[in-house]
């Protein structure tokens, strides 16, 4: 519990200091937070099906994508903004909800071929559906008036709510009875059914969860950019930089999901700078080496053992020989 | 006559699609992992042989062999260092990680051969059977990929290292038990779904342009016709990427070439919820 209630603390902490960029630092810096909170959103998502139940979901950017163009056609059709974001965020959920009934009877890598197959189906889809989606020119839509600084944190505001909104939801989830039948699930699936936890309504419970936000997040996205294309909302790059945060932070914590994402972040804008050509060579070395040195995340590393083995070098940890 | 002209081209393309898809079922069905470097590998395979027949004039006929052997040589190494560590792993471990390689070689083949399309023109002209028209350069195509799908049913079928990843396929405990290095086998596997890939990507050299933008839609092919076709079978990725082929065809003549495509994913994706063993439901590799 006491870890518990310092994770909590440390998400508290680190709002503020995304809040706060506009006081202390660039314009750069508040973009950044900017896309933080809305990757955090993401990744908080994908943690309901990937890491508490297991799921090796591949579907983020399809729900993302569907909320920026639910979004923007709603906008455009002369919808408020903010409505325009409810109206984005339920249709997604709807759509989740209805597909996940279908897939989730699948396991494994069918459920992993199928969640990345919708992606494209739906990439296809929009880019093919040229009179209402503009195809692959695009969609744009208005601007916000103020200014660039008072629309970034306008925009910082609004992701960072939602990513709050995320998280609270998260902590509800791990605390309560769904969230101990979702870990049954993730644990042994068919042991989780003999026991009394209703599967089916369970994983698709979490299927939905994992894309409600994200359509909030892509609708508020399509709004703060001010043009979206199918290549750019149904990227196979999120698809996989998603999961890979949330691995890197610790898939089934509660704070895995939001160091993941900052942690991925700060590696990015450290190699992007310098290395502007191997963007994807550097998310293919980050799962590397994630892989190998990191098979429970940051959190999942024991800090005892490596003050230790920092602190006597010569010696090595005990182990049963 | 339309419609006939239509089916050819289908089987045309569906031979080459199943030779696609071979090497990526065999990995699928022995190791259990979604190989998601597959795409890329053709990819590199077209690079190789492009290269060497602008900068050295050698005919990708002669490339072939020597492609092919790279590729097995690099698949072999890697899943020796890299994949079998995790070739226990649940899916999202070891998907995430072919995943990881795939981007970084593809990354390279970006920065290096830079995305311009390139072909290999050999400019053979095209027959004409009875109305039916078709290009020699694909109609060879095709017949490579298929004497290459039969070798390897062939190799499957009568060489003790064929058989010997079959029964790692069965039981990999059992074949242990019965003196079969099952990491040497996952390794030779994995090889050989690099080879097919390579082989795969000469013979596309010569029909299609290559250009890595083209990786996802490869691997996004073998996905469909190992769905279609059923795992880790020879036969059943020939019948997936002939069925593929003929339905692509078929597709693209009523509602528009671009939406070929869709179909083809529809298509999986109802196959996946309806009959996921696949039409042939085969589960053994025979």
């Amino acid at each position: 519990m006491m870890t518990r209630r310092w994770h909590y603390v440390l998400f508290v902490v680190w709002v503020l200091a995304l809040a706060t960029t506009p006081l202390w630092a660039s314009n750069y810096i508040v973009r950044l937070a900017i896309m933080i909170a809305m990757y955090t959103t993401l990744t908080l998502s994908w943690n309901f099906i990937g890491g508490f139940t297991g799921y090796p979901s591949f579907s983020t950017a399809a729900f993302f994508g569907l909320g920026c163009y639910a979004g923007a056609l709603s906008q455009r059709s002369g919808v408020p903004m903010v409505l325009a974001w409810g109206i984005a965020t339920l249709f997604v959920g709807a759509f989740a909800a209805a597909l996940g009934a279908i897939i989730l009877r699948l396991r494994g890598h069918y459920f992993a071929i199928g969640s990345i197959g919708i992606v494209e189906v739906v990439r296809l889809v929009v880019s093919s559906w040229g009179s209402l989606t503009g195809g692959g020119d695009g969609l744009n839509l208005p601007l916000l008036s103020g200014g660039p600084n008072a629309v970034a944190r306008i925009f910082l505001a609004v992701m960072i709510a939602i990513m709050v909104v995320t998280f609270v939801v998260t902590v509800i989830v791990d605390r309560n009875r769904f969230g101990y039948g979702l870990r049954c699930i993730q644990q042994n699936e068919d042991a989780a059914d003999m026991v009394g936890v209703d599967t089916t309504r369970y994983k698709v419970i979490a299927y939905f969860l994992s894309a409600l936000f994200c359509g909030t997040v892509g609708a508020a996205y399509a709004s703060w950019i001010g043009y979206i294309d199918p290549n750019d909302s149904f990227s196979i790059i999120m698809t996989i930089k998603v999961p890979v945060m949330c691995l890197l932070g610790g898939p089934g914590t509660v704070l895995g999901p939001v160091v993941g994402t900052a942690a991925f972040t700060l590696l990015e804008e450290v190699f992007w700078a310098n290395f502007l050509d191997y963007n994807r060579a550097i998310l293919g070395a980050v799962i590397v080496v994630l892989i190998f040195f990191l098979p429970g995340g940051l959190l999942g590393l024991s800090y005892r053992d490596i003050a230790a083995r920092i602190a006597k070098p010569h010696r090595r940890p005990k182990t049963a020989s | 006559m339309a419609y006939l002209q239509t089916l050819v081209n289908g089987i045309v393309l569906g031979a080459l699609y199943a030779c696609l898809a071979v090497g990526f079922s065999l990995v699928w069905g022995v190791l259990n992992i979604v190989n998601m470097l597959h795409g890329s590998l053709i990819v590199l395979g077209g690079y190789l042989t492009f290269f060497a027949w602008q900068g050295y004039g050698i005919y990708p006929l002669l490339a072939l062999p020597v492609v092919a052997l790279l590729l097995f040589a690099l698949g072999y190494a890697l899943q020796l260092a890299v994949i079998n560590r995790v070739v226990s792993e649940p899916v999202l471990t070891t998907l995430t990680l072919t995943f990881g390689l795939d981007l970084i070689l593809y990354n390279f083949m970006t920065v290096y051969y830079t995305a311009t399309p390139r072909r290999v023109t050999l400019d053979l002209g095209a027959i004409d059977i009875g109305g039916i028209v078709m290009p020699v350069d694909r109609l060879f195509g095709m017949l490579l990929a298929l004497v290459l799908t039969a070798l390897l049913y062939l190799v499957m079928r009568r060489s003790r290292i064929g058989r010997a990843i079959v029964a790692v396929r069965m039981d990999s405990a059992a074949a242990a038990l019965m003196g079969i290095r099952v990491n040497r086998i996952y390794a030779v596997t994995f090889g050989i779904g690099a080879l097919m890939a390579g082989a795969t990507g000469v013979i596309f050299a010569m029909v299609y342009p290559v250009t890595t933008n083209l990786a996802g839609i490869y691997l996004g092919k073998a996905f469909v016709v190992c769905v279609i076709g059923g795992l880790g079978s020879v036969p059943g990725a020939l019948a997936g990427g002939i069925v593929l082929g003929v339905i692509e065809s078929f597709a693209g003549q009523f509602f528009g070439p671009q939406h070929a495509l869709t179909v083809g994913f529809v298509l999986m994706l109802v196959l996946l919820v309806v009959k996921p063993t696949g039409l042939t439901g085969i589960k053994g590799y025979e």
